[in-house]
């Protein structure tokens, strides 16, 4: 409604239109216009921007912000999701999960996975960076391929790998028949049960480094690369320290989103174990605890908390730090 | 540099070695476990649980796809899987072009402070949100709804940060020539700005449809009633049923149905997805 009023405020008039108008506004409008047009643009472009952006701001506030609010408000509830009666138990929550083993085994869990699925799909990203960065033919369908299992669902890749890493029936326990040995219990051994996860992220994410990185490696400047070839530079030499400084805005950029999305991880760990034995992540504790089997909606928040507060200072750490360093000069 | 003769044996050594290889590994890596799937989607029960693997089925065989709806819903599922997305999506993508040309080109005295606000918006894990906005909308009376599904992702902090860093690169000339012509926002908006920022609006759009096809948290946890689920939820409902072993056929055809549409939409689009991506990791 608004909207269609700026619009038709704001285009220009034909002249038989504007005949059919009444002449005297016109006029009057023309001297306001001049007297105080700042103003009165200025109040038109308050409401335009308003109409245009507060239906957005409005949702972001209501299902990004507001529930951070109310989740520090739960935390400090004892509560069953669903029942109504709470108590009011403070610091309670956190002081549990803090003292309690689940903060050490959780924390360390998140650490583990995030850490290796970050230097895993970096590391891995930049080597078929480079390797698509060859100028051979295919790269235009590798690339694409390595790229397509990061826009996939990752409870059906979940099932995907699952099947595969199943120890009687996966293709990967009969490959090791081939060699005489038996398939790890992947499924059942905690640790396992996070390698296999950890794998599995990192597969579905690499793609997403590699096509980043494969930017990165394309935009460098090829004068100073081949000037530095041209001094003899090896292939080797050039890529250590010329292309990964020169990379380090790309870098930076990987750094900040993919450990973002390591530490949102989800699909991967519900679908492959469902229980969270040793693949219990922040994100999937908070799950657990709230909606799993314990009921526990309060500690659930606190957790979230916890996480948010996590994120928090590790943006802030990069922003502070490596910023600095990712300068060409 | 001194060029290698074309067919030399070292040329041609270091060109598979250098070249080849490495793309012809990373791409079957990726390749062959879904490939698998596809396989494995096509065989009877007995090929499956089985020591003697044998790699092709021994026909093509729907019997697993057959199972797998009939077991659950899943032609429920697909339709709320395409209803979800492709409400969310286009609601998603309007308010982001929305937002970011406010951000851009309307003059507003808190623009920088609302920027900054969107920024940290879009470090906000959604599953950090989950408990309280499923207090929200089950207490709106939002759950086993597709609305219930769909609303609180409305808002949309990537989008509008994407086209945001899109527009401020477009040339301020066309949008002056616009305003002389006397265009105001809504027409500069659509006929000036959008067309000539289609890629990347075309970026924001795959992506979103992506991410709400793929969208797993929020709808299993608003739903649990086989109606209102989406493919990902009805998939772990079909896990549950079918468990281990002679089931794997099944949820194969399952992992196929959920898999291959994002896969066929992003074999024809994927220029716009991958564009819009580096495009933001060198500009924003």
């Amino acid at each position: 409604m608004t909207t269609r009023q700026i619009h038709s405020s704001n285009s220009p008039v034909p002249l038989g239109q504007a005949n059919a108008q009444t002449r005297t506004p016109s006029r009057s409008d023309d001297a306001g216009r001049k007297r105080n047009g700042w103003s009165r643009r200025t109040r038109r472009d308050f409401v335009v921007f308003l109409a245009l952006a507060l239906p957005n701001l409005i949702l972001i506030g209501t299902f990004t912000y507001w529930p951070l609010i109310n989740n520090m408000y739960y935390s400090t509830l004892d509560w069953t999701l669903g029942s109504a009666s709470a108590t009011v138990v403070g610091f309670g929550n956190y002081i549990d999960f803090l003292t309690g083993s689940d903060a050490s085994n959780v924390l360390g869990t998140t650490a583990v996975f995030t850490l290796v699925t970050l230097g895993g799909s970096m590391a891995l990203g930049l080597l078929i960076a480079v390797a698509l960065n060859s100028k051979v033919r295919g790269t235009t369908f590798a690339r694409s391929a390595v790229f397509a299992p990061y826009v996939l669902s990752g409870v059906g890749v979940g099932l995907v790998w699952l099947f595969i890493f199943d120890p009687g029936y996966g293709v990967l326990a009969w490959i090791l028949r081939g060699f005489g040995q038996q398939s790890p219990e992947w499924i059942n051994d905690p640790q396992l049960s996070l390698v296999m996860v950890i794998i599995v992220y990192i597969w579905k994410n690499l793609g997403y480094c590699a096509v980043v990185y494969l930017a990165g490696l394309q935009s460098l400047p090829k004068d100073v690369m081949e000037a530095a070839s041209l001094d003899g530079a090896s292939g080797l030499r050039r890529f250590v320290s010329m292309s990964v400084p020169l990379l380090s805005p790309t870098t930076f950029f990987l750094l900040i989103t993919t450990m973002l999305s390591s530490l949102q991880a989800f699909d991967l760990i519900r679908i492959m174990t469902p229980l969270g034995a040793g693949t219990s992540t922040l994100i999937y504790e908070a799950y657990l605890q709230a909606f799993g089997a314990y009921n526990r909606a309060g500690y659930s928040a606190a957790i979230s908390v916890v996480l948010f507060a996590l994120l928090l200072i590790i943006t802030v750490l990069q922003l502070r730090f490596v910023e600095r360093k990712v300068h060409y000069s | 540099m001194e060029r290698a003769r074309p067919f030399s044996r070292k040329n041609l050594v270091q060109t598979l070695a250098g070249g080849y290889l490495p793309l012809l590994v990373a791409t079957l890596v990726v390749v062959l476990p879904l490939l698998w799937m596809v396989l494995s989607s096509l065989k009877q029960p007995g090929e499956i649980v089985t020591t003697d693997l044998k790699i092709l089925p021994q026909g093509v065989n729907l019997e697993n796809y057959r199972a797998a709806m009939t077991t659950v819903p899943f032609a429920q599922f697909f339709l709320n899987s395409l209803i979800v997305t492709t409400v969310g999506s286009t609601v998603k993508v309007v308010l982001a072009i929305l937002t970011a040309y406010a951000l851009v080109f309307v003059r507003f005295p808190f623009k920088n402070i609302i920027f900054v606000l969107i920024l940290v918006a879009l470090m906000v894990p959604p599953q950090v949100s989950i408990l309280p906005n499923y207090i929200l909308i089950s207490g709106l009376g939002g759950k086993n709804t597709l609305w219930g599904i769909i609303l609180p992702g409305l808002g949309t902090a990537f989008g509008t940060f994407l086209l945001r860093q899109h527009f401020l690169t477009l040339p301020a000339s066309i949008l002056e020539a616009a305003e002389i012509d006397g265009a105001g926002h809504w027409r500069r908006l659509w006929q000036v700005v959008a067309p000539v920022s289609l890629p990347s609006i075309a970026t924001v759009a795959l992506v979103t449809v992506v991410s709400e096809w793929n969208d797993y948290i929020w709808p299993l946890i608003i739903t649990d009633r086989p109606e209102t689920m989406t493919l990902p939820v009805g998939l772990t409902l079909l896990q549950n049923s079918e468990g281990n072993g002679a089931g794997w056929g099944i949820l194969m055809a399952g992992a196929v149905l959920v898999i291959i549409p994002i896969l066929l939409v992003f074999a024809a689009l994927q220029r716009y997805i991958v564009a819009g991506l580096t495009q933001g990791s060198v500009t924003g």
